[in-house]
């Protein structure tokens, strides 16, 4: 109903205007034979184009005055990188360029249009052309314009340098896709892993990285890009499906992320999060609530984040692809840094998608070898027999059956290494079982399994007659049956060290 | 100052006794053979003058379409939170009403309204709205031809038009909508149906559309500029030639070398979708799958597309600029101002149009080292630029304006062509662009210099030749509030859109909510949409007043109601098919002879007199 009213006033209107200028051109017409009746018409005209030559030429002032504490470079709005102020310069020198410019050639064309209005008797000149001008005002603009070409060469040349492999620098991979930026950063071995579009598994490996890089090991995920003030950062930017663009409008950062063409963008931050806030504070216009529907939510001022955006058109998401920045000092980058957990490690390693998961990374063995020699020799030196049992923690066994997990292999090693180091000793193999099924079969399997354990020794060298294999059954739990946990406790592996 | 003679000629008797016999009118026994009945008359016909009234009406009609689509996506922008469910009856699913009753314009639709907003507006009515209605009016007649070198071509190029016409008018009916991913269709998002609904049918049908389009501006543009070459009257040299026609020509020519490019560009991404080929794919995984295309660039898509894209903008603002040459010329009575340098700019700018198309790709993952020569070849065209501008300016200097309405739209042409045009250094420059790439800054700079100064040289020659086309006047008065109006609401709506731009604000978002740094300008995004509604009523003004006039308009009295010193105003007030009733006019001197030796004016047609000494 409204619509239909708003709309009926609207043609209402369109059409008083439209009868008005009808009878209006009547009118004229009528007049048209009326002696000085065009020259006051053209003096009217000519007076409004003056009217709007000042205003217009206000108006732009005026406007940029009031939006300047929005502009880049002005107000709180300085580049918060270190090669942003070259940009802010470049805008400047040009918004002062053509800014002459703008005032001369309009004040000029609207005054003209109003000083030389035909009135009766009025001759033009026959001005047609006039060379030394003509000159000139090719030769003024080339000059200036060589000015801003220079300039603006130089600057891009330093802005698009690639970093030199002899510096340090901080790399992180961002890859665009519908509708997210996915931020990866290299692990302590300061390099990203390989990866391929062809791996990429929604939910597990978003990136394709290809895990069989060791570079891949260490490798984390971040929801949000922190950097360290002053260091040299090199963004790597991928995309995954169409085209995105990776946009820091604070930092004067802008490089579209393109399926098949790696690019990247490298750039030093300068300001950290808290000291462009505390820039913003001063200015009232981010004193207001952070929040218009809440009078009582932060000032804008705290609540500001650096943003990262995506600036070319990729689907219908494309307005909402935020991520925050913090550029933070460089001792709190190393807090959250070490914080960070390996991708790899945290969520892919011994799942079915880790090409490892039936072998241990050097680290791991090492890591294991280190653990199982420190048990071991603990119990090597006990006085009283119950601490001469060492747990083999990562001994296992199918399901249901005494056949050795590949990854059991390493500690069992260990283990043999440990027996040809203290030929002295002979050991108990004891296989145990929690309480679930029949006694008596829990009694066989955990007989069985002692028992594998001993037949995989002996092929590691170990003289079977230094080891016997005992079965335990379900008899010598050393947690609750109750709880799967528990169980799981309670299905294990012992040496005993007889000395 | 001395006393200036005002004279009226009878072109007739002049033409009658100079002019070229071509023996035109004895071949026509018994009528005109090729304009028999209504339909060959007024639809399928070939006379020039009626192929540029289709293109006219055409254009405006897309042009409607278009300003109303941009009046929908506005309200989204200005007026988020605003119920939009009264547009349901007309936009239909594409308003998403919730339990409360409260309607909102789906995003989807959103992109798709910008997408064909722009791809109708740049090709549809900038280029064959604007050019292909004044090459083919003003043409033959300026240059003494009967018509086209060939009126069948100059048809079918204006069939090939409303064919491209239909189908996307009809891909605005799909179920998946019409295309939506951004008028310059970059791929991958363009080439794969499943990154986003419109790129499926509705790609196809824009493909479609498109390349239906090129078949039409190069077979129009084949044609002017053979006409131009061979058909001029005699004594019509290429330095008398009216400064329109010499736009029209270059216009022709750009024309002619750039569609093709866009056109293969085209066929390779048709290619893409449709044979599984990999131009522009490369690893890509998208919809839960890895797509089996490498080796392919998207960059390569944006050099074939800008190649055209970036002359595309001359193609639309050279013959606005012919236009208002003429136009202001003709009313301020005084000869244009470096007739030459206008000619040398001209061409200049049509070369260097070539030149400059990876300045669209500065960060699109181009080589920075190949910039350079983009960022030189950029800031030079702004020379030729500011020549014609100082040319004009020169020309309104010292003349006797007739502030006409075709004289204040040349004006307000020049006014939005320097405001826009300086802004163009700053993204011509590749360290400012990284900031002002794909942001508001981008859209307020090319809407004020190639969308509203062309569509106020459209507007000029509008005005100015509507005497000719219909052998009446438009309103003087709607004439004004329509320039008024028009003048004021283009730049309360795109110049602060610049500053929008300079603060970082990205152009092509739904909502800026998602971001604290671009949503700050409320206030400002309303100030915008509330004048982009009032500029587009006001365009509802001139529409009345152009349909209106042509029935009830002011009848013109006289052969040449301007006083202009062209060939067209010398045919009869409603010249028939082959524009003069009997020879065809000779030409003597240049156009622009304003107040020579004391004559108010001299037309080309006027043989010099006794002891004149004719220096053009």
């Amino acid at each position: 109903m409204t619509t239909l009213l708003i709309t009926g006033i609207i043609l209402l209107l369109l059409a008083i205007i439209v009868l008005l200028s009808i009878l209006n051109d009547s009118a004229n017409a009528l007049k048209s034979g009326e002696k000085g009746a065009l020259d006051r018409k053209y003096t009217r005209i000519g007076q409004f184009l003056m009217v709007f030559n000042i205003g217009f030429l206000v108006y732009c002032f005026w406007s940029a005055y009031h939006y300047k504490n929005y502009m880049m470079g002005y107000g709180p709005h300085t580049a918060a990188s270190e090669h942003g102020p070259s940009i802010d310069n470049l805008f400047n020198i040009t918004l002062i360029v053509t800014g002459i410019i703008f005032v001369l050639t309009t004040f000029a064309l609207f005054w003209f249009s109003y000083k030389y209005r035909h009135h009766e008797g009025r001759v033009a000149s026959t001005l047609s052309h006039n060379t030394k001008l003509e000159i000139i005002w090719t030769a003024v603009p080339a000059l200036v314009l060589t000015v801003l070409v220079v300039k603006g060469i130089v600057a891009w040349n330093n802005i698009t340098a690639d970093v030199d492999p002899q510096e340090q620098y901080l790399e992180i991979d961002v890859t665009g896709q519908q509708f997210l930026w996915n931020i990866r950063y290299p692990g302590k071995d300061g390099r990203l892993g390989a990866k391929d579009f062809r791996l990429i598994k929604p939910g597990v490996n978003e990136l394709g990285q290809d895990w069989r890089d060791k570079h891949n090991i260490d490798d984390f995920m971040s929801d949000e890009i922190v950097i360290p003030k002053g260091q040299k950062v090199k963004f790597r930017i991928y995309a995954k499906d169409v085209l995105h663009s990776f946009f820091l409008p604070h930092f004067r950062v802008k490089m579209d992320a393109v399926p098949g063409l790696p690019t990247y963008f490298v750039v030093t931050p300068t300001t950290t999060t808290e000291e462009y806030r505390q820039r913003l504070s001063h200015y009232p216009e981010y004193q207001v609530p952070s929040d218009p529907e809440d009078p009582d939510s932060e000032p804008l001022w705290k609540a500001f984040n650096y943003e990262l955006a995506c600036a070319e058109l990729c689907g219908i998401g494309h307005y909402s692809m935020r991520r925050v920045v913090r550029v933070v000092e460089p001792e709190e980058f190393e807090a959250w840094y070490n914080k960070q957990k390996s991708y790899y490690l945290e969520n892919i390693r011994f799942t079915e998608d880790d090409p490892y998961k039936d072998e241990l990374l050097p680290f791991e063995v090492e890591e294991r070898k280190a653990d199982f020699e420190n048990r071991f020799n603990k119990a090597y030196n006990s006085v009283e027999e119950a601490g001469r049992i060492i747990e083999l923690r990562h001994v296992n066994f199918k399901t249901g059956s005494a056949e050795l997990t590949p990854l059991s292999r390493y500690e069992l090693d260990f283990a043999a290494e440990a027996m040809q180091a203290h030929p002295e000793i002979k050991i108990e193999v004891g296989g145990h079982t929690d309480n679930v099924g029949n006694p008596e079969n829990n009694q066989h399997l955990s007989e069985a399994r002692a028992n594998a354990v001993k037949t995989y020794l002996t092929k590691k060298g170990v003289a079977a007659d230094r080891m016997a294999a005992v079965g335990y059954g379900q008899e010598k739990p050393i947690a609750t049956n109750d709880s799967a946990e528990g169980r799981q406790k309670n299905r294990r592996t012992e040496l005993k060290i007889i000395k | 100052m001395a006393e200036i003679k005002e004279v009226t000629y009878n072109p007739e008797t002049i033409i009658d006794e100079l002019g070229y016999d071509d023996h035109f009118h004895e071949h026509e026994h018994g009528g005109d053979k090729y304009q028999v009945g209504f339909i060959s008359k007024y639809i399928f016909s070939t006379d020039h003058k009626i192929i540029a009234k289709q293109y006219l009406i055409t254009g405006i009609f897309w042009a409607i379409i278009a300003a109303g689509m941009s009046v929908i996506f506005r309200l989204q922008l200005g007026f988020p939170e605003e119920n939009m469910a009264w547009l349901k009856p007309l936009l239909g699913k594409w308003i998403v009403v919730n339990n409360d009753g409260i309607g909102t314009l789906a995003p989807e639709f959103y992109y798709a309204l910008v997408t064909i907003h722009g791809t109708i507006l740049v090709f549809f009515v900038l280029t064959a709205g604007l050019s292909g209605t004044f090459s083919n009016f003003l043409i033959p007649l300026q240059i003494g031809a009967r018509d086209m070198a060939s009126p069948f071509l100059n048809m079918l190029s204006y069939w090939f038009f409303f064919l491209a016409g239909l189908v996307m008018f009809l891909s605005l009916f799909l179920s998946t909508g019409p295309f939506s991913g951004g008028w310059v269709a970059y791929p991958p998002l363009s080439a794969l149906p499943q990154a986003m609904d419109g790129s499926g049918t509705g790609m196809d049908l824009w493909l479609m559309s498109l390349v239906f389009f090129v078949v039409s501006v190069l077979l129009g543009g084949i044609n002017y500029i053979t006409t131009v070459l061979n058909l001029r009257t005699v004594g019509m040299t290429m330095l008398r030639l009216p400064l329109t026609v010499w736009s029209f020509l270059v216009t022709a020519i750009i024309g002619l070398l750039s569609f093709p490019v866009l056109v293969a560009g085209f066929f390779l991404l048709i290619f893409d979708r449709t044979l599984g080929t990999s131009f522009y794919l490369s690893d890509i995984f998208i919809g839960g799958e890895a797509l089996n295309h490498t080796g392919g660039s998207p960059v390569l898509y944006q050099h074939l597309f800008w190649f055209l894209g970036h002359p595309e903008v001359y193609i639309i603002i050279l013959p606005a600029m012919g236009i208002v040459s003429e136009v202001m010329s003709t009313h301020a009575r005084k000869p244009i101002f470096g007739y030459k340098a206008m000619i040398v700019s001209i061409a200049s700018i049509g070369f260097l149009s070539f030149l400059v198309w990876a300045h669209h790709m500065f960060v699109s993952g181009l080589n920075p080292f190949i910039s350079n020569f983009f960022i030189l070849f950029t800031l030079i065209i702004a020379i030729p630029s500011a020549i014609k501008v100082f040319n004009w300016l020169t020309t309104l200097y010292q003349g006797d304006l007739h502030l006409r309405v075709p004289m204040l739209f040349a004006i307000g042409f020049v006014s939005f062509f320097i405001s826009g045009g300086l802004t163009g250094l700053f993204l011509g420059n590749a360290p400012i662009d990284i900031q002002a790439h794909d942001t508001y800054f981008v859209v307020g700079h090319f809407h004020i210099v190639m969308g509203v100064a062309a569509f106020f040289g459209m507007w000029a020659g509008v005005y100015h030749w509507f005497p000719k086309m219909y052998g009446r006047f438009m309103s003087e008065t709607m004439g004004k509030i329509h320039f008024w109006v028009t003048l004021i609401s283009a730049y309360m709506v795109f110049w602060p859109m610049q500053y929008l731009g300079i603060a970082g604000v990205p152009r092509r978002y739904y909502s800026f909510d998602s971001f604290q740094t671009f949503s700050l300008f409320d206030d400002m995004n309303k100030l915008i949409t509330v004048f982009a509604i009032i500029a587009f009523f006001a365009q509802l003004i001139f529409v009345f007043n152009f349909f209106y006039s042509i029935f009830y308009g002011r009848k013109v009295t006289s052969k040449n109601p301007w006083k202009a010193t062209t060939l067209e105003w010398s045919t009869d007030i409603h010249p028939g098919h082959g524009n003069w009733a009997g020879k065809l006019p000779t030409v003597h001197r240049w156009p622009y002879d304003y107040n020579l030796d004391n004559v108010a004016f001299k037309p080309q047609y006027l043989p010099a007199a006794e002891g004149e000494e004719v220096v053009h």
